[in-house]
């Protein structure tokens, strides 16, 4: 009689990962549904090839585009200047999801960055820790708004008024919300900082530069992934609010919280205005966070393999 | 407990003289100046008066000092006499407004109960329904109606006021006509029929504003519940013979609900500034509406100091919070 031991296939940590993440079936219908949002912002433009700010020249014609309902030709109707609606709803989608990214990313390298110096070296950690709580103390909103009503018009004769619109506010919500991934990253850091393979790789030589890079930095991936994409999450709901106050994008560069302020004004008439961009923000936002939720799951050693 | 209250004190002085000087200049070195806004026709002369009739040709640090003065000093001494009918201030210098050239405090004093009878009220609405759901969600852990709570919160801090305000707006007022869509300001409560109105009147913004709280002091309560439920005293308590109820109301509640009161004192600033929002869908003409109509106009004295009344308010709670956890949980020691 010959034992038949099944030998698993040798798989990598992300295997695991996946699998746990798989589990979770919030996260996994909010991966669904956030990848169809995706393609639908991606995707949606080469097959919709509708021009979203092409407003007809001549006036009679526009008029008669104006304000009209759901048809063949524009599937969720025309805007108030003739301009097509659901081309809109692409356009703005890819800008609102283009903030989200670039937003978290500017964050999340400057919390890390924070988060590993103030954790690795004792001598600076109080210092960025008081810089941290500093910030977290700023009264974040009304300073955001001030930030982008004082400086876009400046920024927007340097660089261009979409250039300029879009930097400006990536940048002010990147650096406003940096706050919570540093904190986290410290406390990893400074768990990580004692343990034996750091000793050994500083046994052997290697200097600090090195041992941030290759040994800590990979071991703190997973509490930056989860900050990650849950910043993604906040950033699009604080640019979507900055552009509900007035304070956001130009109408000829719109996002969905954009055209969601553009239509307030005829909400009693055209209610879908409304609408439908609030939830498409929504949608987004929700599958963002459930899917931080699940990966936070997944990335926990102690939760997965349960 | 008194040394540590003592001593946070203290730290948030600098905390707070710090912020303020942040604020400071990034409002006054912004390029768009309210001094960019004054017509070309107006001739040099001119406009190096209006400058100067606004204080604005002072070098910068004067100029925060000043404001430091006025904010700490001079204000209280104005409040003070308000409510005394002495006469500390004798007259000085109060910060004024650049757009309405009154008082900034007599603005914010106008603005400020709009602002606190919604806010207030949202906030304890939101409490008083995220606790049952977050004790009963913890209770009965992975249960549907745990399920429905965790979807209920993760809606909840998702999608936006602006969006929620705007659909309740939509539903209830444009088509069932049950509410009012502007709150009026001007509404006095003086019988039932005005208190009726009031009520109706409030009924959408604090709900807004209430199911957004809700969702994140539910999600506390709950894991704060669950960590205790799996304690070792009630386990005890349950030996004891003690009724379920008694257990989980008594027992285990007051200790889980330690760490929420500091999240409830740490979310009411915030609350704040998300009231900007629902006061603009709602045109109540609270604290934060004077704020983005000072913003549009570049009424620096106006947006510094609302910008820093904000901040007083967090550094403040986060001190009152931090006090609080010391004073509740006897594990907690300081010194």
């Amino acid at each position: 009689m010959t034992d038949t031991i099944k030998i698993q296939k040798p798989h990598s940590q992300w295997h695991d990962v996946w699998a746990q993440f798989r589990q979770h079936k919030g996260a996994m219908a909010a991966l669904v549904l956030l990848l169809t949002l995706v393609v639908f912002v991606v995707i949606g433009p080469l097959v919709w090839r509708i021009d979203p700010n092409f407003i007809e020249p001549n006036t009679v014609k526009m008029f008669k585009m104006r304000n009209l309902p759901p048809s063949l030709a524009d599937p969720m109707g025309t805007d108030q200047l003739g301009r097509d609606m659901l081309a809109r709803m692409m356009f703005g989608g890819r800008i609102s999801l283009a903030v989200g990214l670039v937003a978290m990313l500017v964050a999340v390298c400057i919390g890390t960055t924070i988060g590993v110096l103030a954790g690795f070296f004792s001598r600076i950690d109080g210092l960025l820790m008081r810089l941290t709580d500093l910030f977290l103390a700023l009264p974040l909103l009304p300073l955001l708004l001030v930030m982008v009503m004082l400086f876009s018009e400046s920024v927007a004769t340097v660089l261009g008024p979409r250039l300029g619109t879009f930097l400006l506010i990536v940048l002010a919500i990147g650096v406003t919300s940096w706050m919570q991934a540093a904190r986290v990253v410290r406390g990893e850091v400074l768990a990580l900082k004692e343990r034996e393979f750091v000793l050994a790789a500083r046994s052997i030589g290697a200097p600090n530069r090195r041992i941030i890079l290759r040994h800590i930095l990979p071991n703190v991936l997973s509490p930056v992934l989860v900050a990650a994409t849950l910043g993604i999450a906040a950033a699009i709901i604080t640019e979507s609010v900055l552009s509900f106050l007035g304070l956001g994008f130009p109408p000829d560069f719109p996002t969905w919280g954009r055209l969601l302020y553009d239509g307030i004004d005829a909400i009693r008439t055209y209610p879908e205005r409304v609408v439908w961009p609030g939830l498409a923000i929504s949608l987004t936002v929700l599958s963002v966070n459930y899917i931080g939720d699940g990966l936070r799951d997944a990335l926990d050693p102690r939760v997965r393999g349960r | 407990m008194l040394t540590f209250t003592i001593r946070r004190l203290l730290t948030a002085i600098p905390t707070l003289l710090l912020i303020s000087l942040v604020i400071f200049l990034l409002v006054d070195f912004a390029p768009g100046s309210p001094m960019s806004d004054i017509p070309l026709t107006v001739p040099p002369e001119i406009r190096r008066k209006m400058i100067e009739a606004m204080g604005a040709d002072q070098p910068v640090m004067v100029r925060y000092v000043l404001w430091l003065k006025q904010f700490f000093i001079v204000e209280p001494q104005y409040m003070f006499d308000a409510m005394f009918g002495t006469n500390f201030a004798d007259g000085a210098q109060r910060i004024i407004s650049w757009q309405s050239k009154v008082p900034v405090f007599q603005i914010i004093g106008q603005r400020l109960p709009q602002t606190l009878t919604v806010v207030g009220t949202a906030y304890a609405i939101g409490v008083l329904i995220a606790l049952p759901i977050g004790i009963y969600s913890a209770y009965r852990q992975y249960s549907w109606f745990d399920q429905a709570g965790t979807f209920f919160a993760m809606a909840g801090f998702s999608v936006p006021t602006f969006f929620t305000g705007n659909l309740l707006i939509l539903i209830f007022s444009v088509k069932l006509g049950w509410f009012p869509t502007i709150f009026d300001t001007n509404l006095q409560v003086t019988d039932w029929a005005s208190f009726y109105k009031m009520v109706m009147q409030m009924a959408l913004p604090v709900t807004v504003l209430a199911l957004f709280n809700a969702a994140e002091i539910s999600r506390y309560t709950r894991s704060s519940m669950l960590e205790n439920l799996g304690q070792d005293y009630v386990r005890t308590a349950r030996a004891k013979g003690l009724t379920e109820r008694v257990v989980v109301l008594k027992h285990v509640l007051r200790n889980s609900l330690i760490p929420v009161v500091t999240v409830i004192a740490l979310g009411l600033p915030t609350v704040f500034g998300g009231a900007i929002v629902t006061e603009q869908i709602f045109k109540i003409n609270g604290i934060g509406a004077a704020l983005i109509g000072a913003i549009h106009v570049s009424d620096l004295p106006t947006v510094q100091t609302i910008t820093f009344i904000f901040a007083v308010l967090i550094v403040g709670f986060n001190l009152i919070a931090d006090i609080l956890y010391g004073m509740l949980d006897p594990r907690i020691r300081y010194d």
